[in-house]
């Protein structure tokens, strides 16, 4: 009894750091309405200032306590509420999101360039010492920082309830989540208690990382997302309270931390103990996520007032005028043909490297496209698929003598198994949810899936040789970058096929509105496990050309912030398009690439420079780059058609509407698909502009 | 005023005003225009010109919440409660500013007892509401708070007759403590019923405006003209 009391006791500090974060996560979502998974990048920021002035500045505790956690985290909170979220609607849950995962990339890399990247060890505590034993509790010592903790946040954590239940300001923030505009209605400064909100929720997240900095030994600036553990227990928390329920969240933090120390107890080691004690979380999590109704139906509230807002501009993607599309394609072509003629011949030898891995990361970003841009389903685990097509090739090869090529062929089948498993779970979800589950998934392979020396290869890594096809040798990089592009093309075609099939349409209809889609009779589960598959399948089979790039290969090039950043990498250059898969991979190889010479502590700034791009996606959902693209494009169409104009043929239909409208605000000529909204091509001021209200 | 949804323009040139103590009905087709009015002037959506005066005092620039704080309500065409709030909540939140912190108790208490239907469902959340029930409760919100003008956005969309009646007398009781109204209606009996004045709308412009006994037969003409644009 009393060892099984030994090890339930420590197990409530270690909950009440999973609390802190489920806690975080809660109120932010019932105060700000987005699900902010930046939060632990903010409170590790907060945490590294505060580490900094404490040691570097020799400030006092408290002092550093004031500056970092109660000035500079609101100070960060209402910045974000200013540029960021107070600009993206109540209910375009996909930008709230996007926005988040751009920041919990941005976040940590700005952390090394501001103040450097040497790692430092023990951090302060807050209030009682780490090292120090306060009391013995039925013969375990509870030492300093375990009671600050547990006493912090549970202070804390009531504040918080009766905040929200009983003062005005919270009743206003959990109004305002739901309609600016009816709050405003009431009185309310809409804009101001969001802002408020913002600031809360970031003081939550200074707290909780100062509260957490004696948890980790060495503070590292450059690997600053090592609380991986803490975001799934933070996650599973916050999933059981329905992300509604704030008591449930500590409560279910708190079970979370004492499940696990006893896990720990009846399974010390062996395979039993990393199944169950690493297994356990996730067991909960993904169950709670597919099995909770109120979950489900999380975030479809509509706002009632959303019909005041104008609808927003379609995505300047659609116009372009017709006469540019040969042009276009051929150009395209004869870029392929000049990029693998100079990677053969005059690119020098340290430059093909780069350029084969932008083939590569095309590849990977393909299935982000797919699965992203045809059906507006944000997946956070294409870099687990890739792993497991990279580790499935290497051991294949390793334990059968598989040829690479097979095992990459095998690996993308495998990658495609798990895919549609994701999608036959995910059958009754949507949104935000079954993007929490992708989480989960890509977590799930962090922590143990590729922990495995059958899988992973733990620790020295997987070898994936180069293959060799006969006497065709793709041993040396120029000759690799044939197979990727061979490769490339392939899985261009398959994604070329699935979108312009039924079941692209499918997908488009399902982006538009799931429940319409159905509606119409359309079987989205099978159209859902289909792109699922293939998109897992295609990046599996990126994988595995990307480890026999980069062979050998360990779980470490295919962790969850890798998938992260591929999907804000594609999303900043465009995603409804192949074309922005391409620009992605090359774009992102020859930056990261052309970073290599700057000093080490920049490296971090390819991965801002897309995540500033994600970071617009409310602005511009077709991706920034493609925006610059097509604002070109527009240009050019003006030219032609004024050139037209001066010939006197008429100009095309397309031409006009575009020309006419000017493109200001990204608005849309003449050119809609499906020729949807009514307001296109009616220039302001003219009555027909008016529908007939029989009509 | 005039205003546009981005490139499409929904109103030309719109004026009429609502004297203190009166009420006008605002009627019209779908599509008419008759929301976006409500919404430019509670400042919701902006005018691109002319002039929103409350009581003589330009509001046209002022944010929606400073004009709601000026005692002009706005109930909202649809859904006008927060679903995620219970009963007491939305009640509270529409009060709390009006009547102030230390008159809150008594004016939700005198709310239940105007409206009992709101009192059995204080801890009900708002979206499990009937439709006449939120309708109730978003008026309930508004007669203890002394509005000057309240905009009331086709209050019976939606609902059955005998409930239409018990959401009017709400509006009528709001009237006799003092405010000015202007009813937006499809449904035009009803609101004529009521009105010290109408104002037709057709096509985002004002079409006739005058005494409501007339209002009928212009209307009838409007249809028969096919609803031509005004000239
Ligand atoms: N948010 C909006 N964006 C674009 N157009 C809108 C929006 N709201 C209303 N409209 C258009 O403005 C016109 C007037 O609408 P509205 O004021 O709602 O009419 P009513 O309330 O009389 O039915 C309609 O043609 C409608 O389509
Ligand atoms: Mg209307």
């Amino acid at each position: 009894m009393s060892t099984l009391l030994g090890y339930v006791l420590p197990g409530i500090p270690y909950g009440c750091d999973f609390a802190l974060m489920a806690v975080g996560l809660v109120i932010t979502f019932r105060t700000t309405g987005v699900f902010n998974l930046a939060f632990g990048a903010q409170a590790f920021g907060a945490a590294f200032v505060f580490d900094l002035l404490v040691r570097s500045e020799g400030l006092p505790v408290w002092a550093a306590f004031v500056l970092s956690v109660l000035l500079l985290s609101p100070a960060v909170g209402l910045v974000l509420d200013r540029f960021l979220f107070s600009r993206i609607a109540t209910t375009n849950m996909t930008a709230k999101i996007v926005s988040s995962v751009g920041l919990l990339i941005a976040i940590p890399q700005l952390l090394p360039i501001l103040f450097g990247g040497s790692p430092r060890e023990n951090p302060p505590s807050l209030w009682l010492d780490q090292a120090h034993v306060e009391f013995r509790l039925f013969g375990t010592a509870v030492n300093g920082s375990e009671v600050s903790t547990t006493v912090i946040t549970l202070g804390a954590v009531a504040a918080l309830l009766l905040f929200l239940r009983l003062s005005p300001a919270g009743l206003e923030m959990r109004a305002v989540v739901e309609s600016r505009r009816l709050a405003q209605l009431q009185g309310i400064d809409s804009g101001k208690v969001a802002a408020s909100a913002w600031a809360l929720s970031s003081v939550m997240a200074g707290l909780a990382g100062v509260l957490l900095l004696p948890l980790s030994n060495v503070l590292n600036p450059t690997n600053p997302l090592q609380f991986t553990g803490l975001l799934v227990a933070g996650l599973t928390a916050a999933a059981l309270a329905r992300m509604r329920s704030i008591g449930v969240a500590f409560g279910a933090a708190i079970g979370l931390g004492v499940a696990q120390e006893v896990l720990e107890l009846y399974f010390p080691n062996g395979a039993l103990h990393t199944a169950s004690v690493n297994a356990f979380p996730f067991i909960v999590l993904v169950g709670t996520l597919v099995g909770s109704k109120s979950l489900r139906s999380l975030g479809f509230r509509a706002d009632p007032m959303a019909g005041v807002d104008p609808p927003p501009p379609p995505p300047s993607v659609s116009i372009r005028d017709p006469r540019l599309d040969v042009p276009m394609k051929w150009g395209f072509r004869a870029l392929i043909v000049a990029f693998v003629v100079s990677g053969l011949t005059w690119v020098p030898g340290y430059w093909v490297t780069p350029l084969d891995a932008g083939l590569v990361y095309s590849t990977i970003f393909l299935s982000v496209t797919l699965i992203t841009g045809a059906s507006g389903q944000l997946s956070l685990c294409q870099a687990s698929f890739a792993g497991v097509g990279a580790f499935a090739a290497g051991q294949l090869a390793a334990h059968f003598g598989l040829p690479v090529l097979l095992g990459a062929v095998v690996g993308g089948l495998m990658a495609a198994v798990l895919g549609a498993v994701l999608a036959l779970l995910a059958a009754r979800i949507s949104g935000l949810i079954l993007t929490l589950l992708t989480l989960a998934f890509a977590l799930m392979a962090d922590t143990f899936l590729f922990q495995y020396s059958w899988s992973g290869g733990s620790g020295t890594g997987v070898s994936v040789p180069r293959p060799v096809m006969g006497s065709i040798d793709f041993t040396s990089n120029r000759a690799f970058l044939v197979l990727a592009l061979v490769v490339l093309l392939l899985c261009i075609l398959l994604v070329a096929l699935v979108q312009r099939g039924t079941t692209g349409r499918f997908l488009a209809a399902m982006r538009g509105s799931e429940p319409g889609a159905a509606s119409l009779g359309i079987n989205l589960l099978r159209a859902r496990v289909t792109v699922f598959a293939m998109s897992a399948g295609i990046a599996g089979v990126g994988g595995a050309m990307f480890g026999s790039l980069y062979s050998p290969v360990s779980a470490d090039s295919f962790v969850y912030e890798i998938s992260l950043a591929f999907v804000v990498v594609v999303i900043t250059t465009g995603s409804r398009r192949i074309e922005g898969a391409v620009q992605a991979g090359m774009s992102f190889a020859i930056i990261q690439f052309l970073f290599t010479y700057a000093p080490s502590r920049f490296q971090g700034l390819t991965p801002i420079l897309f995540a500033f791009g994600a970071l617009n996606y409310a602005q511009h959902p077709e991706g920034m780059v493609e925006y610059q693209k097509s604002r070109w494009m527009m240009r050019v169409s003006r030219l032609l058609a004024r050139v037209d104009g001066r010939r006197g043929t008429a100009p095309t239909a397309l031409a006009a509407g575009a020309a006419g409208n000017g493109m200001a605000g990204g608005v849309v000529g003449g050119s809609a698909p499906n020729g949807a909204p009514g307001l296109a091509g009616s220039p302001v001021g003219l009555s027909s502009g008016v529908v007939s209200p029989r009509g | 005023m005039n205003a546009s949804y981005s490139t499409y323009r929904a109103l030309f040139d719109v004026s009429f005003s609502v004297p203190a103590g009166t009420i006008v009905a605002l009627l019209g087709a779908n599509g008419a225009g008759k929301s976006t009015v409500a919404r430019v002037a509670t400042g919701l959506v902006a005018a691109t010109s002319g002039k929103v005066l409350v009581g003589g005092r330009d509001v046209t620039r002022t944010a929606a919440h400073r004009i709601a704080r000026m005692g002009v309500f706005h109930v909202p065409e649809g859904r006008g409660v927060f679903a995620d709030l219970d009963v007491e909540e939305n009640l509270r939140l529409a009060l709390r500013r009006r009547v102030g912190a230390r008159h809150l108790a008594e004016a939700m208490e005198r709310a239940y007892t105007t409206f009992p239907v709101l009192a059995a469902r204080r801890h009900q959340q708002a979206g499990t509401l009937s439709g006449g029930e939120q309708r109730i409760l978003s008026l309930a919100g508004v007669l203890e708070a002394a509005p000057k003008l309240v905009i009331a956005d086709e209050l019976s969309l939606g609902l059955a007759p005998v409930i239409v009646d018990g959401v009017y007398e709400g509006l009528k009781a709001i009237h006799a403590r003092g405010a000015a109204l202007l009813v937006v209606e499809q449904q035009v009996d009803r609101a004529l019923s009521l009105a010290t004045h109408a104002v037709l709308l057709a096509r985002g412009a004002v079409h006739w405006q005058g005494p409501p006994q007339q209002a009928r037969a212009e209307m009838e003409e409007l249809l028969a003209a096919g609803y031509a644009p005004p000239v």
